[in-house]
């Protein structure tokens, strides 16, 4: 990671990777989207395809705009080209002129909505299951009816870490617990904090805002690069040396491993240093297994687990390290779901236009958890979560919620 | 054998040829247009596709200069739909003298283009690729124009007006009763048949093949074909185009055009302008040229290499120790009758695809002088067929068709955009159509995979719809291809090479086109 270009020549770079496409048509035969719906006509036609016929200054193609930004054409392409890199970018490109919709502006900004709701979380989770108030929210702002929503919670993240006391000790690691866990899914962060403790790891728990990604992957790339430079500058309060940065969120940490430098091209000291130290929760107890260093003083779990791997996770290039740690605990039966997204992609498959399409790309997966009938569903990523729950009624949970459980935890 | 009557006979079928057909449709004469192969094959075919502000011949050659700028304002007006109005950038790159951008300023000025100064940070910030060294930069008013869309749209426009055009059909005679010329015979390539046509005037304007036909007549033009190579990279590396501010040499201009940025180009004088070999030392000084303009460009995807031969005619020939570039850009009308005393034949030679309209102008005032008749020149004003909006063309506008196109209407061409309704549309307004001829109508087989998805998809249609039998069809498809393969061997190196290696397994392996059946 040190070689690599930052700011206007890492995008020059992806750029220039569509003189690598040879047309094997690779990417189109793995995109899960184009597979169910003509109105995007697949990942080479709408990147290196049509970035040919583009000169930033007028974008002549508006398909593009049904891209999921799953990323899978990416890492399947033989060449190298990256084609999800393209798309965003073209996709930004679109908005930048014709503008974004207020709905897009709305759930780009997934701290907006978790501040709005947290002081009075009942109401929010009633009206957002009232199908009457769902219903006006599709039709005045184009998000879904049935789209999948998080529940707000009364007790933020920060809340509970402001007055944990936590483990002191030499080995320390800066926690990056992103929006979810910060509004709506405290839980997950409290059992990361306790996974680490366990292995003598100090949690340093700095304040915190939105990385940006939910910005970016609505084509609102200004708001996206400043929130992902200032989210650099909080996890480095240190300065540009210091600690490795874990994140229990794929998305988000494949923001700050990538996507902000390859994607939006952002740049600064702090987000150089971050990037380089920034590991997957799993990633990083994998790496101290293989060290000998994770404990393993496991109960057993009696429970079948199936795992569905999120795009995002597997575009850090990093494997499937959850399922080698749950591999480790006595009891567990582990199923590997083989199925490569689940629809909703960010932010994709709540809008009104294109929820319909998120469900036809998940449907394979529903069928398969559906039949295998699991006590639990375990996925890295939370907005698959809320989808695979929403769409399958299966109790999904964070693959470390299953590890926090072995380790003792409630 | 048959026979027609004409006014005007003009051969050659570029783009001089098919400005001075339009120019005599348009004076009310009867004009028959001739070429050994498809239009715009020649040097009009295999040039980079700039359209000159007059930049490049402000300092040495302010004539040619004066003209480019004054007919790139009258194109821009009456051919908008070939154009695209990309600008263009003279910028002084590290090795080059400051103190010729003083002169090329005053001289662009003089030559009355419309030029300014740009900081060279905006110019920096409009153009990301560009050597970040530049010290100076100059925006004028280049464009690029698509020369089979304007040669097509210039016959068309003769055809409007009763021309009769005539592909594929090789003068292997002309007609000369004593002093005069009085027609020619002409052998169509395709069927052996012979046609006889009777002229008024024969209009030589063959460019690089002018000094060929005229020999047919008994007459010599002087004329030296000089060899220019170009290389097409696989996107757009700038919007606008990069010129050097500096003295005219090799590779230092990158045009944008279409979906391609071409770099060019050389100037090697040869004998024969059917030369058109590329070798692979031509191709490597493209490249390292193009790294002055744009650093990073040696690594670009080279997609085809091709050279043209430009209609060179020196002013004083035999002058020894004079290069090609210090021989003016600007053109000559040669009245045979004047000249040799041989009447009934005009060449017009030298000159520029910038300057074609003015080129035909000059020529058709001699024919006009010559047969007696015929009206005032209205190429100036009179817009040519598809430019009636005035809007320039824009890349874009293929995608944005495409995204229209309904779903019954496949893309063939994936690299070009180019759907089966193009094709058909292409295929229905004349017969007898070769695979490279309707890659020159819609550009199929010229993108990034040259040919490997399109080519066997078009030969397929066009037997199905029963344009091609078996045999025709197969020598058709191993005809385009190896067409396809010969610019792109010489650069066979990078993502070009992996693209030539699949292109090959489909077409070798799938398809064993050396042994497909006659």
């Amino acid at each position: 990671m040190t070689e690599v270009a930052w700011g206007v020549e890492a995008w020059a770079e992806v750029r220039a990777s569509l003189d690598r496409c040879i047309k094997c048509t690779v990417c189109e035969s793995a995109c899960p989207v184009a597979a169910v719906t003509e109105l995007f006509p697949g990942p080479k036609t709408v990147g290196p395809q049509a970035e040919r016929f583009r000169t930033g200054d007028h974008s002549p193609d508006l398909s593009v705009d049904f891209c999921s930004g799953c990323g899978i054409c990416s890492r399947v392409c033989p060449q190298e080209v990256r084609i999800a890199e393209l798309n965003s970018r073209a996709r930004a490109e679109l908005k930048r002129e014709r503008g974004a919709p207020l709905r897009d502006q709305l759930v780009a900004r997934p701290g907006l909505l978790g501040r709005a709701g947290r002081p009075v979380a009942p109401l929010f989770n009633w009206a957002m299951a009232n199908s009457l108030i769902r219903w006006a929210g599709e039709q005045t702002i184009g998000i879904h009816r049935k789209a999948p929503v998080p529940r707000s919670t009364t007790r933020t993240f920060s809340y509970w870490a402001g007055h944990h006391g936590g483990l002191k000790s030499a080995r320390r690691v800066v926690y990056f617990h992103g929006c979810s866990t910060q509004w709506y899914e405290p839980h997950v962060g409290k059992k990361v904090t306790a996974i680490l403790e366990h292995n003598g790891y100090q949690v340093v728990i700095p304040k915190q805002d939105c990385c940006g990604l939910p910005l970016q992957s609505n084509g609102l790339f200004p708001a996206a690069r400043k929130a992902v430079t200032r989210l650099a500058r909080q996890l480095a309060p240190d300065g540009t040396t210091g600690l490795p940065v874990i994140s229990s969120s794929t998305s988000c940490g494949l923001m700050l491993k990538r996507e902000a430098r390859e994607i939006l091209g952002a740049d600064s000291p702090e987000l150089r240093a971050v990037s380089q130290r920034t590991y997957d929760i799993f990633e990083f107890l994998l790496e101290l297994h293989h060290r000998g260093e994770l404990r393993t003083d496991f109960k057993p779990v009696p429970l079948t687990v199936a795992y569905h791997a999120p795009c995002q996770q597997q575009n850090q290039l990093i494997g499937k390290p959850a399922l080698e740690i749950l591999r480790l605990i006595p009891a567990l039966r582990l199923v590997e779901l083989d199925r490569s997204c689940c629809g909703i992609a960010g932010t994709y498959g709540v809008k009104r236009e294109k929820y319909e399409i998120a469900m036809r790309v998940g449907a394979p997966l529903f069928a398969d958890i559906q039949a295998e009938g699991p006590d639990l569903l375990a996925c890295d990523s939370e907005t698959c979560r809320w989808q695979i729950s929403a769409a399958t009624g299966a109790t999904s949970v964070h693959p470390l919620e299953i590890l926090h459980r072995a380790y003792g935890g409630s | 054998m048959t026979t027609l009557d004409t006014d005007v006979l003009v051969i050659g079928g570029g783009s001089t040829g098919a400005g001075v057909a339009w120019d005599s449709a348009l004076r009310g004469l009867h004009v028959t247009l001739v070429d050994r192969q498809d239009f715009a094959t020649g040097t009009s075919g295999r040039f980079h596709g700039l359209l000159h502000s007059g930049g490049r011949y402000a300092v040495k050659d302010p004539g040619s200069a004066r003209e480019c700028a004054a007919e790139n304002r009258i194109l821009r007006q009456v051919a908008a739909d070939c154009i695209e109005d990309t600008g263009g950038l003279f910028v002084s790159t590290p090795e080059d003298d400051l103190e010729y951008a003083d002169r090329f300023l005053a001289a662009a000025r003089g030559a009355g283009m419309e030029v300014e100064e740009v900081p060279v940070g905006a110019a920096l910030r409009d153009e990301p690729r560009l050597n970040p060294r530049i010290r100076r930069a100059f925006r004028v008013q280049d464009g690029s124009i698509d020369s089979w869309k304007m040669i097509s749209a210039l016959l068309r426009g003769a055809q409007a007006h009763g021309a009769t055009v005539l592909p594929y059909h090789k003068v292997v005679k002309v007609i000369r009763q004593e002093d005069r010329v009085e027609g020619a015979v002409m052998e169509d390539q395709r069927t052996g048949e012979e046609v006889r046509v009777n002229a008024g005037c024969v209009v030589n304007a063959a460019g690089a093949w002018s000094g060929q036909v005229a020999e047919l007549a008994g007459c010599e033009v002087g004329v030296r074909p000089g060899k220019g190579v170009m290389v097409a990279i696989n996107h757009r590396l700038a919007r606008a185009v990069l010129n050097r501010c500096h003295r005219p040499s090799d590779g230092d201009i990158i045009v944008p055009v279409r979906t391609v940025s071409v770099i060019g180009t050389t100037d090697h004088p040869v004998a024969d302008p059917d030369d058109t070999e590329c070798s692979p030392e031509e191709v490597h000084q493209m490249m390292e040229a193009g790294e002055l303009l744009v650093p990073g460009f040696r690594e670009s995807r080279a997609l085809r290499v091709w050279s043209g031969s430009r209609p060179l005619l020196p002013r004083t020939q035999g002058s020894a120790g004079v290069g090609d570039r210090e021989v003016s850009r600007s053109h000559t009308v040669l009245d045979h009758g004047a000249r040799d005393g041989v009447e009934g034949l005009v060449t017009i030679a030298g000159g520029k695809f910038t300057t074609l309209r003015l080129m035909a102008e000059d020529t058709v005032d001699v024919v006009v002088r010559k047969l007696g008749r015929g009206a005032e020149c209205r190429t100036r004003s009179e817009v040519l067929p598809g430019s009636e909006s005035h809007h320039f063309y824009w890349i874009g506008n293929r995608q944005q068709e495409a995204e229209a196109d309904p779903p019954d209407d496949p893309l063939i061409c994936e690299c070009e955009l180019v759907s089966r309704h193009d094709l058909d549309t292409v295929v229905a307004r004349r017969p007898n159509w070769r695979l490279d001829d309707i890659r020159r109508a819609l550009r199929v087989g010229m993108g990034p995979c040259q040919g490997g998805f399109c080519a066997f998809r078009v030969a397929g249609m066009l037997h199905q719809d029963g344009r091609y039998g078996r045999a025709e069809a197969n020598s058709a498809l191993r005809e385009f291809v190896q067409e396809r393969w010969k610019g792109v061997k010489v650069i066979s190196w990078g993502a070009q090479a992996r693209q030539t290696r699949l292109d090959r397994w489909i077409f070798e392996g799938v398809y064993d086109l050396e042994h497909l059946p006659e």
